[in-house]
């Protein structure tokens, strides 16, 4: 028997899990429509490459992955795309997303071109991930995180895989029901998934509430020979089901904070997950459908195996529930899972559960906003904390948007659980103070970044308008100086004409010279001549001074050499 | 389209080199004051602290010629954080350079109106606006700061501020509604 580990803190809840399990799991009732959000995983939006009006099958690729971390979504069922349109969806801020909206036909038609892996051992492990990848699947424990990344070891010596069929909130029974009824199916996906990354060993951890599905597990372990597989019982404490704290049961090992499980050679995934990738490799089948646990305020609680993109509505009335009676709606668990504002909003590959909570009989839920009282240190939600941290110092400083104080205590290291909303005796709604604290660090970070490209563009363009000016000055230097040589060419032209004037000049005086003709006008000159003479080289002189009038001048000497 | 963006890309790659080159021929020791306090502010570039974009505001503030409470992009969040840098007291922003808006906005051009003067793209401080000479304008909407130094160029007034929208990927949680109790004593 393996020897096991506890975390610290953790709480035991009331676990409410019969009623949904009473009945088989059956498929749910085709929707008329079928809503499917382009982003269902963490990474970037899926693209949308069919348009409104396309004929498509069940299983066709209607939009591919946006980026290296993100997954494909398919049309689970067959139709005609209505639109690709802004419709609600499941998330907090109450926001619309794009999704790809199709009327199905009834038909539920398969596309054709499928092709079933006969023997995944003969494919190296990389072509197991894409063909994962192509099929779309994603973390289905809740999380969402593309598989096929979470299936490549990247230079890591996986020791562990660890299936998780924990499943520790209160209601949900989806992955017991997986569990019980398809076991096998399970444990093919699981050696599938030991291929891909190549690790040692398996163990399927199974909190110990579950007997029937563990059992089952058990014996089908043993039908199929996998020495490596152990199906493993852990307590039941919440949150069991959450992947470090599992790790940590498990093998004892602890993953370093901000790290990865593969960090310390564990990869941990959903039970869920697992089956998928036994229909996609062995079947061909994309990731269409899910079980989905629909419990709480209906008549027949049970679990389903239900269409991605199905209505929330659709399936609340297929239990029984009245559309017009209910209150909340919660898509998860009641620790996790987020209130629903339209119930029209689709089935995710990450949707686990739909609790319903209706005007009459109300699920008793812990405790949450509305009576919140001043926190007295009384420490519990410390104690209750299962990753150590110190609830009270978060919500302090959160509280007071000390961003800095509040990652000094290891915000991020936070996974949501709930554990020290549900202790509190003051009734704070602790989680939403540490998701308001994250969000806006998150936001100021991105502020930053965007502030840092600002800054490297700015000095780039100043740096370009500094270059830009210094170039066009060297230009005007450079035509400049091209212009210089131009301007002799220019000028040689007129010297030429000078230097034939000056030759004609001196022509005409050595003429004049040797025919004895001298100006009269300057000698034999009376004294009344030599006087305007005189006064006239005086006005000269003087206006020599102002050139501007050099005109006059002239006209002067004109006048004065020619009485 | 493609040539315009292949000629642009290599322009880049040039402008790139050269800047690689300037920055190691041409470097400038610079102040790490001027630094610390540049690394605080909102980097919009818009001017309306009186300087002509942020990091001589910083110079400015370093050499004690400029007051702390002169950005109103960063507002509240910048002053008390170069108060903090600084060990001063915060102070509220001063009106005359202007009031913090409280959402983020990015310039659109509407390109049916653009006659392509190319007079935007002199005014952009971080060349957020591609185009040519009698070609529509774009502006790249992740890199506009929203400075709005493009507007009042425009001459057929064909630009305008918009609210970046939020949607699921940039939404932030609120902080918790408070009741009375809380507020009292914590
Ligand atoms: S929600 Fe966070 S702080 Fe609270 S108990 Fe869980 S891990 Fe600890
Ligand atoms: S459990 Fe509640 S009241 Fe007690 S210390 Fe934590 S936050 Fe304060
Ligand atoms: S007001 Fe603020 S954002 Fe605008 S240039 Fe000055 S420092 Fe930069
Ligand atoms: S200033 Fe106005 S008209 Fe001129 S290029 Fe820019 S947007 Fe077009």
């Amino acid at each position: 028997m393996r020897r096991l580990f506890q975390f610290h803190g953790g709480v035991h809840l009331k676990e409410h899990k019969k009623d949904a399990m009473s009945q088989p799991v059956q498929a749910a009732r085709m929707p008329k429509q079928l809503v499917l959000p382009l982003q269902q995983h963490i990474g970037a939006p899926a693209e949308a490459i069919v348009t409104a009006g396309d004929k498509v099958s069940k299983g066709q690729l209607i939009a591919r992955p946006g980026s290296a971390i993100s997954a494909p979504v398919h049309a689970s069922s067959s139709g005609t795309v209505a639109a690709i349109s802004e419709h609600p969806v499941s998330h907090p801020s109450h926001l619309n997303a794009p999704c790809i909206i199709i009327d199905t036909d009834g038909e539920d038609r398969w596309c054709t071109d499928r092709h079933p892996v006969a023997n995944y051992h003969e494919l190296p492990p990389e072509k197991i991930r894409e063909h994962i990848r192509d099929a779309g699947i994603v973390g289905m424990g809740g999380a969402g995180f593309p598989a096929h990344i979470k299936l490549n070891p990247d230079d890591h010596v996986v020791d562990t895989l660890i299936l998780n069929g924990a499943e520790c909130e209160p209601y949900i029974t989806c992955d017991e029901m997986l569990l019980r009824e398809r076991a096998l199916e399970v444990i093919a996906g699981l050696r599938i998934m030991r291929y891909a990354l190549q690790a040692k060993r398996c163990i399927i951890g199974i909190e110990n509430n579950k007997a029937v599905a563990f059992h089952v597990l058990q014996e089908q372990v043993r039908n199929t020979g996998a020495d490596f597989i152990e199906v493993i019982q852990v307590p039941t404490v919440y949150p069991t089901g959450g992947e470090k704290q599992l790790i940590r049961v498990l093998t004892g090992k602890e993953v370093p904070a901000g790290g990865l499980p593969l960090d310390i050679g564990v990869v941990c995934h959903n039970v869920g997950t697992a089956y998928a990738v036994y229909r996609a490799i062995e079947l061909a089948e994309p990731l269409i459908s899910r079980y989905v646990t629909i419990a709480g305020s209906v008549a027949h609680a049970r679990n389903l195996e239900v269409l991605i993109g199905t209505p929330v509505i659709d399936l609340i009335e297929e239990c029984g529930g009245n559309r017009n009676t209910l209150s909340r709606v919660i898509l998860g668990g009641p620790m996790m899972g987020t209130a629903l504002h339209n119930v029209t909003a689709p089935v995710t590959k990450t949707t686990n559960c739909i609790l319903v909570n209706s005007t009459v009989g109300d699920v008793p839920l812990p405790s949450r906003d509305k009576h919140a009282m001043p926190c007295i240190r009384c420490g519990n939600c410390a104690i209750a904390c299962p990753i150590d941290l110190l609830p009270q110092q978060l919500y302090w400083y959160a509280r007071a948007k000390d961003f800095d104080k509040v990652q000094d205590y290891h915000l991020f290291d936070c996974i949501e659980c709930g554990c020290c909303d549900y202790v509190c005796p003051s009734q704070i709604p602790l989680v939403h103070y540490f998701r308001y604290a994250k969000t806006e660090i998150w936001a100021q970070q991105h502020e930053k970044t965007l502030a840092d490209i600002a800054r490297e563009r700015h000095q780039f363009r100043e740096q370009r308008l500094e270059r830009d000016k210094r170039e066009k000055q060297e230009r005007h230097k450079k035509k400049r100086a091209a212009l210089k040589p131009a301007g002799n060419a220019a000028s040689k032209e007129d010297e030429a004409k000078k230097a034939a004037i000056q030759a004609a000049m001196d022509r005409a005086k050595t003429k004049r010279e040797s025919n004895g003709i001298e100006p009269k006008n300057t000698q034999s000159l009376t004294a009344e001549q030599q006087q305007k003479i005189n006064e006239a080289d005086a006005r000269r002189a003087e206006l020599k001074n102002s050139p501007t009038n050099k005109q006059d001048v002239q006209r002067d000497l004109l006048q004065d050499n020619n009485p | 389209m493609l040539s315009a963006i292949i000629a642009l890309s290599i322009l880049a790659a040039v402008f790139g080199l050269l800047l690689g080159y300037a920055a190691i021929r041409f470097k400038v020791k610079s102040d790490p004051m001027v630094d610390k306090i540049d690394a605080l502010l909102p980097q919009t570039q818009c001017g309306q602290c009186t300087y002509p974009g942020c990091r001589p505001y910083a110079q400015a503030i370093a050499n004690g010629e400029a007051d702390i409470n002169q950005c109103p992009p960063g507002g509240e969040t910048t002053i008390i954080a170069l108060a903090d840098l600084l060990g001063r007291d915060p102070k509220p922003l001063n009106a005359e350079n202007g009031v913090q808006e409280n959402v983020k906005t990015v310039a659109v051009i509407d390109e049916k109106i653009c006659i392509g003067c190319t007079l935007c793209i002199q005014a952009c401080p971080v060349d957020a606006i591609l185009g040519a000479a009698k070609q529509m304008h774009t502006v790249i909407a992740s890199e506009c700061t929203g400075c709005e130094l493009c507007l009042p160029p425009c001459p057929v007034d064909c630009i305008e501020m918009v609210p970046v929208g939020t949607d699921i990927n940039n939404w932030k949680w609120p902080f918790p509604e408070e009741t009375d109790q809380q507020e009292k004593t914590a």
